[in-house]
């Protein structure tokens, strides 16, 4: 079995994936996103599996579809890759599946997102459709700071940020759930504690272990579900606490980030996806 | 293969680990700077790409 793993920047994570793969009798080749040229049509790269791991996600979408229109079996699939990496979709695939998420709106006008944020109420939160480890949130208190920050998007930001995502604020105690999922098991999960509203661990949350209850399970395996077009994949889900409605999902990740969950939590995350990845290529064969 | 390297923003010199990878990530211990390691023979390091809009999980 050919397996490869595409990432330019190797991280603590992808280090543990050779590593994990390795001790499973099978050594990957890396692939640079950043040296691929790609005659289309007569591409024919000689892998059997690929674990898509890039930094940048445009750049790891771009070649996921070049890998699977050549035949390559790819984790995770293009489709489920996109539907993460874009909180709009993603936000429609749960509602979809009727998997519980904040209240969300979106907006095409700075008129309109306005005219949004004052019915929902504040404070609510801006994010940028697609974006990571926190970038660009915005806490919205009061219509002063709406109306300066829609200003700013309209007028500094690339037609990407000229879409309005606009979420309710969830009142959630100093904390949230970021549950990983791998094929369509919720293998662990930690909490990411902040005294700031936005608790990635990229801004400074700290990690600890959250159990697996069997309701936490359930819920990100229908999130999986729904994000994957109902095949599972390698995912992190982010949850939110509300204290009245229960959990609600936030978001789902795709290339996901566990340097600082596997003793957290005592799972070998890595050992799981590179069994995953194994398992699904066998499967595929 | 020789394990140490020259940081090119400080001129530090670099210990890196055994089982240092091509494409690996390491900063400077001295200046900070994150450094890439571009190749493995001979040992060369270049500083790594600034973070992108679209970089994250």
């Amino acid at each position: 079995m050919r397996v490869g793993i595409l990432c330019s920047r190797v991280r603590v994570e992808e280090k543990l994936l050779f590593t994990a793969f390795e001790n499973l009798g099978i050594t990957p080749d890396r692939l640079d996103e950043r040296m691929m040229t790609v005659r289309v049509g007569e591409y024919a790269p000689p892998f059997d599996v690929i674990l898509e791991r890039s930094v940048s996600t445009s750049a790891g979408l771009v070649a996921t579809q070049l890998f699977e229109a050549a035949g390559v079996l790819m984790i995770n699939s293009f489709a489920t890759s996109s539907t993460c990496a874009d909180k709009l979709r993603t936000t429609l695939a749960l509602s979809a599946a009727q998997v519980p998420q904040p209240h969300t709106e979106i907006a095409l006008s700075g008129e309109a997102a306005l005219e949004a944020i004052e019915r929902m109420g504040y404070p609510v939160v801006l994010k940028p459709v697609i974006g990571s480890w926190g970038r660009l949130l915005a806490r919205v208190n009061d219509r002063d700071a709406a109306e300066a920050l829609i200003e700013h998007k309209e007028v500094l930001g690339g037609v990407g940020h000229h879409i309005f995502y606009i979420q309710e604020l969830v009142q959630k105690p100093s904390r949230d759930i970021r549950a990983f999922v791998v094929g369509t098991e919720t293998i662990c999960a930690i909490y990411r504690s902040s005294e700031h509203w936005i608790t990635n661990t990229a801004r400074g949350g700290k990690a600890s272990n959250c159990p697996v209850t069997p309701e936490l399970a359930a819920l990100c395996q229908r999130a999986a579900l729904a994000v994957s077009g109902g095949q599972g994949g390698v995912l992190a889900i982010d949850v939110l606490e509300d204290p009245e409605r229960g959990f609600l999902v936030c978001e789902v990740n795709h290339t996901m980030e566990f340097r600082n969950s596997i003793d957290t939590t005592g799972v070998n995350i890595p050992e799981h996806i590179a069994r995953f990845v194994i398992e699904s290529a066998r499967v595929i064969a | 293969m020789s394990h140490s390297v020259e940081c090119i923003e400080c001129g530090a010199s670099l210990s890196l680990p055994d089982n240092v990878m091509q494409g690996e990530i390491l900063p400077c211990s001295d200046c900070g700077a994150e450094l890439e390691v571009i190749s493995l023979n001979p040992l060369t390091v270049d500083l790594a790409p600034m973070e992108m809009e679209d970089w994250g999980e």
